[in-house]
């Protein structure tokens, strides 16, 4: 136990005393939670919407003005050729292209049908769907909006016959539709792992660089309170910075917390004792600083983009699916919401705890294994 | 000149006989792309639904067939009572409840109207509008088929066509994003690191005593890089073109030029990070939480650049990536030439200088 704090002493020095990277441990993610938090918004405002109008009637105009009324769409131009719509839209200069053709009106009241044509930008796939949905329900919206104002004046109304099927909709833990509440426990969550896993990937092959690990190789240090002398240190920063950062998500995005924290600092706690334990591993099969950063980097890019935090899981193919099944991140970033935001206990997140629990022992076992005493 | 080449000899044995490194250097663009590709998407299917049938009629039967036949959709769960739906979205398996009200096939046929209620996990907002979209378009659809006989006045329809990526393939975006930050990785990191390495193991001074000038200790030491870094973008290039078939609408050789050019922008960022830090482990701090998540959030990789708040939008300006993103979207999927994107271009060239006349500022020939 003496030898333990000794070594735990040694580590904490070695922390404080580094200047150049303390600032990079505490206010950087801090820095970058405040400013990517802000940055992630899938809801998609000011589509630029370039009119192609050769009817220039009463109908069209007040289609254009449906389009511009709603917040999605702004104009960004007009023209009578479709030539400047395509130029434009290949300069980005629009997102959308609405052209509606000659004698529109006069088709719509004579067919009792009319068809615009859209052009989407769909260079950006998911910014192209969002885009087709929200024309597709303002010309939803319009057909209604046409039958009230042709109605009024033209007799055309709906046969009472006609079956309506309503749908009332309801958004459940984040009625307001916002996306802070769902990136901001996320970007928390990566910071958090990334800080852990790089410090603990670069920290035992770094004393194998500069040789201060043969020094220690001839103490009567046995491995694993080696290996708990480095794991700790780095348990208690990432405890620190979950915490810290729970903190600004509360005090500046007002975050709800709606279930226990006692929990999530529960599952952290594992979850801490997984990323570092991979990271130590890491460090034991590398010899140079550079390999071991490369690795960690190489399974971190993996794991964040896999971790359902920038594309949701239930959309990747069964295979890719199974994959994260392996991927701590997505363990963590699936707690923090059900805790947060729907108040989920120990009993629904159970199976996450067995998992994480399983992780921890294999990964920090095989570190332990791996760690030669002897060159 | 000869002494020069003997020096980027060396380097390139410090790589080569790396094997580890150069195995995860070609590797990983490979098996980046490929999950890319296949795995990662912004498009919906299969996500797992709850439904709750206070009615069990046959319209609503025939609705939820429809739902569930679609590919958007599957039961995860029948559901009895209202209760339940809290209870299952906290287990965090399924995305929407749909509810059939009370008596929903004679609401429909002697009321006329009859009401389901969707309710969406919002903690995830962009999936639980999209779901919302698509169930709406199916009950939208059957409600047409029920009204069929009837004529309804005044519709108006959209024909729609989705230029430059009719399927809406988020590989065409993430062929480009993931060059992007490949080439940044490589180049800035890789380069960051080595350098402050020879300080660190002490082996920059003797470095610095011999008659080499400075500036080609730090040229020999990322030309390997800069081959290794473009090797990356072709293997990237080749397999979307090949497996994904992301086009190439514009010049190959302008894209490959443009390539150079940005990774001669990220080696000198990378030459600007070694000259202000002492330790690998602060330059690598500093290169991967200083680049990777901004690169990959700000950068318009992922996000459109457009939709954030004004100040980001100018902060994404001075990220080298944004422009790079531009201009290989645009020679790739648009066709642009030169004229196009020198803009692009110029500012790329600007950082470079940027970053090269502060290394030379900061460039120290005494280590202390």
């Amino acid at each position: 136990m003496r030898t333990l704090l000794y070594l735990l002493e040694k580590e904490f020095k070695q922390i404080f005393r580094n200047k150049a990277i303390l600032p990079l441990i505490f206010v950087m993610p801090v820095i970058q939670l405040l400013i990517l938090s802000y940055a992630i918004d899938y809801e998609i405002k000011n589509l630029k919407l370039y009119v192609i109008d050769y009817d220039q009637s009463t109908v069209t105009r007040l289609l254009v003005n449906k389009f511009t009324a709603s917040h999605y769409f702004i104009l960004a131009g007009m023209s009578f050729d479709q030539d400047d719509a395509k130029e434009a839209i290949r300069h980005e200069e629009a997102d959308l292209c609405l052209i509606i053709p000659q004698d529109f009106e006069k088709n719509l009241l004579k067919d009792g049908h009319s068809e615009i044509q859209v052009l989407v930008n769909a260079i950006d796939g998911t910014k192209a769907g969002l885009a087709s949905n929200y024309a597709n329900k303002i010309i939803f919206d319009f057909n209604k909006d046409l039958l009230q104002y042709y109605g009024i004046k033209g007799n055309l109304s709906i046969s009472p016959e006609f079956r309506n099927i309503n749908i009332e909709h309801s958004n459940w833990y984040n009625p307001d539709l916002n996306y802070k509440n769902f990136m901001v426990p996320g970007i928390l969550v990566l910071l958090v792992t990334m800080i852990g896993s790089f410090l603990a990937s670069m920290n035992i092959v770094r004393e194998k660089e500069i040789g201060t690990i043969e020094q220690i190789n001839v103490t009567p240090i046995r491995k694993y309170q080696f290996i708990l002398g480095k794991t700790i240190p780095f348990w208690i920063i990432g405890m620190f910075e979950m915490a810290f950062g729970l903190f600004i998500a509360k005090i500046v995005f007002s975050i709800p917390m709606v279930g226990s924290l006692i929990v999530l600092f529960a599952f952290t706690a594992v979850f801490l004792l997984v990323v570092l334990g991979l990271g130590l591993f890491i460090s034991t099969i590398t010899e140079t600083q550079q390999q071991a950063m490369f690795i960690s980097w190489f399974f971190l890019v993996v794991f964040i983009l896999m971790s359902g935090l920038f594309t949701p899981i239930e959309n990747m193919p069964k295979w890719a699916q199974n994959i994260t099944l392996f991927n701590p991140i997505r363990y963590f970033i699936e707690v923090t919401r059900l805790v947060l935001l729907k108040g989920a206990g120990f009993a629904e997140i159970r199976l996450h705890f067995v998992v994480m629990i399983i992780s921890a022992v294999l990964i920090n076992a095989l570190a332990i294994f791996r760690y030669r005493k002897t060159v | 000149m000869r002494r020069f080449r003997a020096f980027v000899k060396k380097e390139f044995y410090h790589i080569l006989r790396d094997w580890r490194t150069l195995i995860i250097l070609i590797g990983m663009p490979i098996m980046q792309i490929m999950l890319f590709g296949f795995a990662i998407t912004n498009e919906i299917k299969y996500a797992n639904i709850a439904i709750l049938d206070l009615s069990k009629d046959h319209y609503t039967q025939e609705i939820s067939n429809k739902i569930l036949a679609s590919d958007y959709f599957i039961l995860y769960k029948n559901l009895n009572n209202r209760k339940e739906i809290h209870q299952v979205f906290k287990e965090g398996k399924i995305k929407e409840v749909i509810v059939f009200e009370k008596d929903f096939a004679r609401k429909l046929d002697k009321e006329h109207t009859a009401s389901i209620q969707v309710i969406s996990d919002a903690t995830d907002p962009n999936t639980g509008t999209l779901l919302l979209n698509y169930t709406q378009a199916i009950t939208g659809k059957f409600q047409v088929e029920l009204n069929k006989h009837l004529e309804v006045p005044l519709q108006i329809s959209i024909e729609q066509k989705m230029l430059y990526n009719p399927e809406l393939k988020g590989v065409y975006l993430f062929v480009p994003g993931l060059i992007t930050i490949i080439l940044m990785l490589i180049s800035a990191m890789m380069t960051s690191i080595s350098i402050t390495r020879e300080k660190e193991l002490g082996t920059m001074e003797i470095l610095l005593v011999t008659p080499m000038h400075p500036a080609q200790i730090v040229i020999a030491k990322v030309i390997p890089y800069l081959i290794l870094a473009f090797i990356d973008a072709i293997i990237v290039l080749t397999l979307g073109y090949f497996v994904f078939k992301v086009p190439i609408h514009g010049s190959l050789i302008l894209l490959l030029m443009e390539t150079i050019l940005f990774i001669i922008t990220a080696l000198s960022l990378g030459i600007f990070i070694s000259t202000k830090t002492n330790s690998q482990q602060a330059a690598l701090l500093a290169s991967l939480m200083g680049l990777m998540l901004p690169v990959i959030i700000l950068s318009g990789f992922i996000f459109p650049v457009a939709n954030m708040p004004m100040i980001l939008q100018i902060l994404s300006d001075f990220i080298p990536a944004t422009w790079f993103i531009l201009i290989i979207k645009g020679i790739m999927l648009k066709g642009s030439d030169l004229t196009m994107i020198w803009k692009e271009t110029a500012i790329l060239i600007g950082f470079t200088l940027l970053f090269t006349a502060l290394s030379i500022k900061n460039y120290k020939i005494r280590l202390d």
